[in-house]
């Protein structure tokens, strides 16, 4: 921060606001009753703030970046204010652990914010979607284009006058479906017709996708000396097998090593959030489970903890062990899911990949007879979990846990982790040093891998994982072996969480809606027969947990109506990303492929 | 020593390989063990925790043992004991359906008033994602999940769009797949129908008490213990009141009094009514099995 800013600084800044005495003036206000400290920031002062809180409060990740449209907002938290937009922050430390700092940056329409990127490289992927889904742009972001919709997408998808072709209604229940029953068929819709809008002045037919983006062709072409040579740019994906999905790498190729990757997505993007905005606060759950479909339980999990936040319900003590029995077998199967996958990108075709999966099966069997599907569970309720165990499920949990998992993990330990090829391909490559990383707002195994201890389970406990003993390991190399083995290490504590979940699993209720009653839900809130549908207290509530991609983080406002007014996913796998381009620059192209893999992207969760 | 790694890992490959192929080469193998074997040759497997090796089932011929709660698409039940639809056409499972693809239309009599039964209800089931919402809260146990996955067909629209006969199954068949739910479900409504018993026959007692203490406040009333609470130029001033609004009534709605007499018919009519029920229901029936024959002739061409 220059000494300009501060003598421009307007000289009514409240002292007793949070920061005012190092960066006069950057803190305007507070919510009042809030859960984490929510501040607005005047936007001139963000970056200063921002600076301020990275280094001397040692606020050294930006978790969230995303924006709230108040456009259509009900409650009454946002008497008086005219700015349409809120930017919302959330930063972590990674160091002191514990919650959030949370900034409000109100920007009225039209007008800009300071991009975070040059304090936060993290900020990247996040303000390109906030640019893209709300339109808001940021100042000084260096590649700032649309990023999960394209170039010729019309309006900005997430702002509230905007509406999707097949429009119904704002929100969840459709009053069309009953007792008249007038359902409009899609197929009678015209499907290429009109609905198919574009921006004032785009003409789809002269247009071309640009090949080369920043920072793809800016990059710096060294060339062999008297050589006459040339760079070239090769798309790996977006079909392509190593992509895992539906992604494309973009590449700028100097022989086989690359010079920059820039990842392209969206292709499977279906405004997830939006759809949340239109649910129900319960429909919105069996959606969550396709977001990161290997793991539909934390992402459960993940999502009925933020809504409980917000309706201040006390989960019951069964409710909690078997939470976190679900979460934690999700995390063995997407560990030994990984690890398969990444040894598919080494060219160990299925081998491994089966290995891996098969313990995967049993785990799946059993979420099966729980929740009724394999997949998409959808098995949390705000206040508990939809059912309770079966008789005998604790009997094969148990052998599951004893027996059948740590055999199965040390088999796959024997079997790869002295495999001489998978040594030379992943010892030193993709590495990134643990500093960089957390600058790019990553999270998960993957900086344990580069030796932060940083594991939310720890750093800020949810559910009941206060009470389980298990460690976080790390390992210091930051390469994909270590990316490797680190999975490994930690479906190992799963399993030591696992066993003693099951051990103490008391008997008792499994949601708190059978005996409580609430203010705001009618009666019974989400009990089987009871009531369908609630409104939460107005305000906001972030809750994350440690899926076993990173980070996954929930972000709510809430209206005091049926409907979630805003609702954001703070995914993983798509802030992952970030760290891709940078991982990859230097390496040979057939390691961008295990580069990628190692990060462990599910595109339904980058794409939402 | 360079290799060790590779070799180490071969010897675990080779493991595999050995268990799983002396264990599939044995008379009756290991994953046959506890699996139902059906009239045609067909087996359900049911796949224990304890299998070791690799496992393919080979499907179709053989399939998997589904667990109870296994959830596809959703089923509307007949009560075979009442023979009549359980739906009563509230829609509270289509307000709580996360992609709206349920509809309904409730039925009316002939008069136009609505009642407790769907005239129509349609599921578009390609766009269900079996999430169960609509089990889980129907007041009325009337909508279940059912187990039946294999629904492939050529045309989305109209054949993936189920119907109110396409939905409907008799209630034996929801006790077959959901036999523990079935049981409790049963146990409960048992119990509040003698709930229901019981509170009438307090209701029947109570309001005997109260003729009975009445007929002794009477009694007593001689010496002017009970007063009215209004006096009789109120009362009449109500009783002509009444009247007048019962007079704009009839002149109102001359139609009030042929729903009288349809109620008062139906307990008449009531056998013919079963036996029609009985036959729709084996209507039904033939229906669904017609249509899913021809599902599967379709699939299978």
């Amino acid at each position: 921060m220059s000494e300009a800013t501060m003598v421009a600084a307007p000289p009514v800044a409240d002292p007793s606001l949070p920061y005012n005495d190092t960066v006069a003036g950057a803190v305007v206000g507070t919510w009042a009753d809030d859960t984490d400290q929510a501040l607005f920031v005047a936007p001139d002062k963000l970056l200063a703030l921002l600076t301020h809180l990275r280094d001397a409060e040692q606020y050294d990740l930006l978790s969230s970046v995303t924006c709230v449209d108040y456009s259509a907002y009900k409650g009454k938290a946002r008497a008086g204010i005219s700015e349409r937009f809120d930017v919302v922050y959330h930063l972590y430390s990674t160091k002191k652990g514990g919650g959030p700092v949370r900034l409000h940056v109100r920007v009225p329409d039209g007008d800009t914010v300071p991009s975070a990127t040059g304090v936060y490289p993290g900020a990247n992927l996040q303000e390109r979607e906030v640019y893209d889904l709300f339109g808001i742009t940021f100042e000084g972001h260096p590649n700032l284009r649309r990023v999960l919709t394209w170039e010729g997408f019309n309006g900005h998808p997430l702002r509230k006058d905007w509406q999707e072709a097949y429009f119904d209604e704002e929100t969840k229940p459709f009053k069309n479906r009953h007792p008249a029953g007038s359902y409009q068929w899609h197929e009678d819709k015209l499907p290429w017709g009109d609905n198919n809008t574009y921006p004032a002045g785009w003409d789809p037919d002269s247009w071309e996708a640009p090949v080369s983006y920043v920072p793809v062709s800016q990059a710096p072409h060294r060339g062999f000396g008297e050589l006459d040579t040339q760079s070239i740019v090769i798309n790996l994906g977006p079909h392509h097998p190593s992509t895992h999905g539906v992604f494309r790498m973009l590449t700028r190729m100097e022989g086989e090593t690359i010079l920059a990757l820039e990842p392209e997505m969206g292709y499977l993007h279906r405004n997830h959030e939006k759809i949340g905005e239109r649910n129900t606060w319960l429909m919105n759950m069996p959606f969550t489970d396709r977001l990161d479909y290997i793991n539909s339980m934390s992402n459960n999990l993940g999502y009925a903890l933020a809504v409980e936040k917000l309706l201040d319900i006390e989960v019951p003590e069964r409710a909690q062990y078997i939470r976190v029995i679900m979460a934690e077998l999700t995390r063995i199967i997407n560990h030994t899911w990984s690890i398969g996958f990444i040894l598919n990108d080494l060219g160990a075709l299925q081998t491994p990949a089966l290995y891996a999966i098969e313990e995967r099966e049993m785990i799946l069997d059993l979420f099966e007879e729980v929740s009724g599907a394999r997949l998409m569970c959808n098995y949390m309720r705000f206040g508990g979990v939809v059912r309770d165990l079966t008789p005998g499920w604790e009997e094969r949990a148990k052998y599951l846990v004893h027996d059948r998992l740590p055999r199965a993990l040390d088999q796959l330990d024997e079997l790869l982790s002295g495999n001489e090829i998978v040594k030379a391909r992943g010892r030193g490559v993709g590495y990134l040093s643990a500093q960089d990383l957390i600058a790019l707002s990553v999270t998960g195994p993957m900086i344990r891998a580069a030796g932060v201890p940083y594991d939310i389970r720890k750093a800020e406990p949810y559910c009941i994982y206060d009470r389980f003993d298990f460690d976080i390991p790390t390992l210091a190399e930051s390469d994909i072996y270590a990316r490797y083995y680190i999975r490994l290490l930690e479906a190992r504590e799963s399993v030591k969480i696992l066993q003693q979940a099951l051990r103490d699993l008391p008997p008792g209720q499994i949601n708190a809606y059978a005996s409580a009653t609430l203010s705001q839900g009618f009666g019974t809130i989400m009990g089987g027969k009871g009531g369908y549908t609630f409104r939460p207290v107005e305000g906001e509530a972030y809750a994350r947990v440690e899926a076993p991609k990173g980070e996954l983080g929930y972000y709510i406002v809430s209206d005091n109506k049926t409907n979630a007014y805003r609702y954001h996913v703070r995914s993983p796998s798509y802030i992952n990303l970030n760290a891709l381009g940078p991982m990859s620059v230097g390496y040979k192209i057939a390691d961008a492929v295990v580069i990628l893999g190692a990060i462990d992207i599910v595109l339904g969760e980058v794409d939402r | 020593m360079f290799g060790t790694g590779l070799l180490k890992g071969l010897g675990v490959t080779l493991k595999h390989f050995t268990d799983t192929f002396t264990d599939d080469r044995r008379k009756e193998p290991s994953r046959y063990e506890g699996s139902i074997k059906l009239d045609d040759g067909r087996r359900i497997i049911d796949q224990p925790i304890t299998q070791e090796g690799l496992l393919t089932i080979q499907y179709p011929e053989e399939r998997r043992l589904l667990p109870e709660r296994f959830r596809y698409i959703p089923m509307l039940l007949w009560d075979t004991e009442i023979g009549e639809d359980r739906c009563t056409a509230c829609g509270i499972c289509a307000k709580v359906c996360p992609p709206q693809c349920i509809w309904i239309v409730r039925d009316s009599d002939e008069n136009g008033k609505p009642i407790t039964r769907p005239a129509e209800f349609y599921i578009d089931v390609a766009v269900c994602m079996s999430c169960s919402f609509c089990a889980e809260f129907c007041p009325f146990d009337a909508i279940k999940m059912n187990h039946d996955y294999e629904l492939a067909v050529y045309d989305r629209y109209p054949q993936l769009v189920y119907d109110k006969e396409e939905l409907t199954v008799p209630l034996e068949y929801y006790a077959a797949l959901w036999p523990t739910q079935f049981a409790e479900e049963q146990a409960h409504r048992a119990k509040e129908k003698e709930e229901e018993l019981r509170r009438n026959e307090e209701k029947k007692r109570a309001a005997a008490a109260k003729a009975q203490a009445k007929a002794a406040g009477v009694a007593e009333a001689g010496d002017g213990a009970a007063k009215p609470k209004r006096s009789k130029e109120e009362l009449d001033a109500l009783k002509a009141q009444a009247a007048a609004k019962a007079a704009a009534k009839k002149e109102g709605g001359a139609d009030a009094g042929a729903v009288e007499t349809g109620n008062a018919e139906a307990p008449v009519a009531e056998d013919a009514e079963a036996a029609a029920k009985r036959a729709r229901l084996e209507e039904l029936k033939r229906k669904a099995a017609e249509k899913a024959a021809q599902r599967k002739k379709e699939g299978g061409a």
